[in-house]
């Protein structure tokens, strides 16, 4: 493996403006500082940020409704974000969107998306843009192992598959699709098993582990840069809290709960880079920054203007 | 002026377009060797080779997402729905994810997409294959829809509907393929969003919309052996829709009829009906607001069944006599 300091330091703080976002969203709901829903990805950020670690600046990804960690490992602006959710003018989606649709276009994020699936033929499309553009980028598609049961993902990764175009299908397996267990929607044991049937590669990877995504995330991002077509990359992995608000969890045990939280990427990944002759102190210092990051960018996020309802026509039509 | 068939005008503007902006392609089912299940794109896969030709599984969901994903990326797709009936299979696509996209995201992307498909009956290919559903497409904030009648609005809205930045719903009636009109050689365009007088007349409006636009002009022109002079107006656009140009010819003729090929609840005719008695026209009407449209029920197969499916020739002329009684 060749990955630099510099890039492991990236991946580790990364995940830490994931978790803390994330947390400090967690804290602002049960405020009822935030409207509607969101779904909190805590537990999960190793696959977000080891597969964006793999990509080039130019390539796209297309994200879910879980999809604060791929926002935020693709470059995605903290500030923006907690305004979006705050429904604020400055947010990513000046208020119209809320946690379910953060875009960032420029940065190659094609959105989030609050139906189930949905992205997955939207990121076969833009790998088709690129095909036909040749230029060069890949997309990368994030979905959850509920939508592998979708005719969506059956549909675009067929089609890609056919069409060899340049993406990596990404299924962050967290076992369950709001309270149904994985296997009880699923009649093979790992999503990656379906690959076989569209006669790509498929393969399971510790979710956790952010350098282990990282590897097989890098392969199939090459692959599909050689023109070779799409992979199915299974991160097995965990989401802490519930499915979205008000979600009791009575689906699964408490226990099951905190051996999950035994296996936490951010932890293990700390210890991994200590252990490794990363100086604890500069591990500290990006965790101060982080903190500060997130503090500012909440600040500028309440302190911004509410939409404007003499503009709630804007942006229906280009 | 050259006399082309409606499917030649509506392939001689997609080959145009085509000539004239490489982002634009093609992506169905069997629009490549095969040239499309009714024939449009019949010579397109030669010229244009499998890259902007693109022959596709049949995956109506993966059509649309794929033109939206492309779509997002600058390109600017054409996807054909091989018959109108088959949108519902793309709806998510299109209505979740190219219709919301821009405003959800806050005004920022952009989905230049065109989505077509043949809709109607008359061919006996019965219910699921010969819904016309416009209306539906019509409700959804984000999208644009059209439906030209003749062949030289097919190839001036077809241009305008790849140049659009938006998702445009193209809905094309079978039987349309096949009339004949005049069509200028070359660049044209036909605006989206604008109705179209295509008969001038002063004792009743006929509003009417794709294939019901040549049997309105027909139903116009015996009622004109009987001393009865009418206006058809063409509907063109459902989406942004022409209630100034509406308005105005009822304020002419004080009279109005509006045929459909939808089925009849929530169609598209009821909303021009709403824009009529709720505008200044109202003031003018000397006679109920009346609508022709389909029955609601599924097309039937039966040839006699089907006809009485949707408003004939002499539907219209009966109905233009009611209004006028």
């Amino acid at each position: 493996m060749t990955l630099t300091r510099e890039k492991r330091l990236w991946m580790y703080q990364k995940m830490l403006e994931i978790r803390n976002f994330e947390l400090e969203v967690d804290r602002l709901f049960k405020a009822n500082m935030i409207w509607g829903t969101c779904h909190l990805s805590v537990g999960q950020e190793a696959s977000a940020v080891g597969s964006i670690a793999a990509l080039e600046e130019r390539d796209m990804i297309t994200s879910t409704h879980r999809g604060h960690g791929h926002c935020i490992a693709k470059g995605g602006r903290l500030p923006q974000m907690f305004a979006e959710l705050l429904g604020k003018e400055t947010g990513y989606c000046r208020g119209r969107g809320g946690s379910m649709h953060i875009a960032d276009l420029e940065l190659g994020n094609l959105g989030a998306n609050g139906i189930v699936g949905a992205g997955i033929p939207i990121a076969t499309g833009a790998a088709l843009a690129s095909k036909l553009k040749k230029d060069g980028k890949v997309t990368l598609c994030f979905f959850g192992d509920g939508a592998t049961s979708q005719g969506a993902f059956h549909e675009a990764v067929n089609l890609a598959s056919v069409m060899k175009l340049p993406v990596v299908y990404v299924c962050e397996n967290n076992l369950y699709g709001m309270s149904v267990p994985f296997r009880k929607a699923s009649a093979v044991e790992n999503a990656a098993d379906r690959a076989k049937a569209y006669n790509i590669p498929g393969i399971v990877v510790d979710g956790n582990d952010v350098e282990a995504i990282y590897e097989v995330v890098k392969e199939a991002v090459e692959r599909a840069r050689r023109g070779e077509g799409p992979s199915l990359i299974e991160a097995k992995t965990y989401r802490w809290l519930g499915h979205s608000k008000s979600d009791p969890r009575v689906y699964r045990t408490r226990e099951e709960e905190e051996e999950w939280k035994q296996r936490c990427p951010i932890k293990r990944y700390r210890q991994q880079l200590i252990s490794e002759g990363v100086d604890e102190e500069d591990l500290e210092k990006i965790e101060k920054d982080v903190e500060k990051a997130i503090q500012e960018a909440l600040e500028f996020a309440q302190n911004s203007p509410e939409p404007k309802v003499e503009e709630i026509m804007d942006g229906v039509y280009a | 002026m050259a006399e082309k068939l409606y499917i030649e005008a509506l392939r001689e503007g997609l080959r145009e377009e085509m000539i004239r902006d490489e982002n634009v392609f093609i992506i169905g089912e069997d629009v490549g060797l095969y040239g499309g299940a009714f024939g449009v794109t019949k010579g397109l896969f030669e010229e244009f080779g499998e890259n902007r030709i693109i022959d596709t599984p049949i995956s109506e969901a993966a059509i649309a997402g794929a033109a939206v994903g492309a779509a997002l990326c600058g390109m600017r797709p054409v996807a054909e729905i091989m018959f109108f009936d088959f949108f519902t299979i793309a709806m998510d696509q299109l209505v979740n994810q190219g219709a919301k996209n821009r405003y959800m995201f806050g005004g920022k992307a952009k989905v230049p997409m065109v989505i077509r498909g043949p809709m109607g009956c008359g061919t006996g290919a019965a219910a699921q294959h010969s819904q016309s559903f416009p209306s539906v497409l019509a409700h959804f904030p984000g999208l644009k829809l059209v439906m030209p009648a003749t062949p030289y609005d097919v190839k001036g809205l077809i241009k305008s509907a790849i140049r659009d930045d938006n998702p445009v719903v193209f809905a094309e009636h079978k039987l349309l393929y096949w009339t004949k009109g005049e069509v200028p050689e070359g660049d044209y365009t036909v605006p989206i969003g604008k109705a179209d007088v295509k008969r001038q007349g002063k004792d009743i409006t006929i509003v009417a919309g794709s294939i019901m636009v040549p049997r309105s002009l027909e139903a116009a022109q015996k009622l004109e052996e009987e001393g009865i002079d009418v206006e058809v107006m063409d509907i063109r656009s459902l989406k942004p829709l022409d209630l100034q140009t509406v308005v105005s010819s009822v304020k002419k003729t004080g009279r109005v009829l509006i045929v459909e090929d939808d089925p009849i609840s929530y169609g598209w005719g009821a909303e021009v009906a709403a824009g009529i008695v709720g505008s200044e026209a109202f003031d003018y009407l000397d006679a109920p607001v009346k609508r022709l449209a389909g029955l609601d029920i599924p097309i039937p197969y039966n040839p006699n069944l089907e006809k009485h499916a949707v408003p004939q020739v002499p539907n219209i002329i009966d109905a233009v006599k009611e209004v006028l009684r």
